[in-house]
């Protein structure tokens, strides 16, 4: 997903219409480009809202950092 | 009991991570060591995490194995960086009164680790080519008995 989007994070200033993780993505990923690449497969993302694997349909709230990234593979 | 948690590029000595398991107070210890395999032409692993939230997600994990056996021990060591076949890269060692607990809690760290530690893989092959690891069903499933 970085390689797609050629950066590891940005600041972004969603319109008020976006209020949980999966309306973020859905607006990045109509964007285009490296979004549309890295989002197009929903199955093989996950989301961590202010350091908490959080399922799609979390609000957004007050929240200052959401990590989006590939299923892990540690351990 | 407050649980050992540790993330870091270097190697870890078994034996020490034992020792220090032994001592605290028996009954039984448990542990799991995760090596580098030698698949094919793979140079190196390269290990990325995401620093910001590693040594919660491993704190919760090891919290909640914690909550769910008596241990008097809980060790989880798990390496990031650069990687080569045959090198260490995780240790999870759990000690408690009586066998049984300590296995089933190193068994369930290791099973949270493989799916809810952020960390992910890269192969870096002897031709210079790089593959990322893909995450396993079957990991899931793995975890996912554990869910009562």
């Amino acid at each position: 997903m970085r390689e797609a989007i050629g950066k590891d994070g940005e600041r972004c200033d969603p319109p008020d219409s976006v209020t949980t993780i999966a309306d973020l993505i859905d607006w990045l990923a109509a964007e285009g480009g490296g979004y549309a690449l890295a989002f197009a497969d929903r199955d093989r993302l996950r989301a961590a809202l202010d350091q908490r694997f959080v399922p799609f349909d979390t609000q957004l709230g007050g929240a200052k950092e959401l990590a989006l990234f590939p299923p892990v593979t540690g351990g | 009991m407050t649980p050992e948690i540790r993330i870091q590029s270097a190697d870890f000595e078994t034996a020490t991570e034992i020792d220090r398991l032994e001592k605290s107070g028996g009954g039984g210890i448990s542990t799991f060591t995760g090596i580098v395999r030698s698949d094919g032409d793979i140079a190196a692993l390269e290990l990325e995490h995401y620093p910001a939230m590693t040594e919660a997600a491993l704190g919760t994990i090891a919290r909640e194995a914690a909550s769910r056996w008596s241990l008097s021990a809980l060790t989880v060591i798990h390496r990031h960086g650069r990687l080569q076949p045959g090198e260490r890269i995780v240790f999870v060692g759990s000690a408690a009164a009586h066998r049984g607990e300590a296995i089933s809690a190193m068994n369930f760290v290791i099973d949270w680790l493989k799916t809810d530690a952020p960390f992910w893989k890269r192969e870096d092959f002897a031709d210079g080519s790089v593959r990322w690891v893909e995450a396993r069903s079957t990991d899931e499933a793995a975890r996912d008995r554990w869910q009562s």
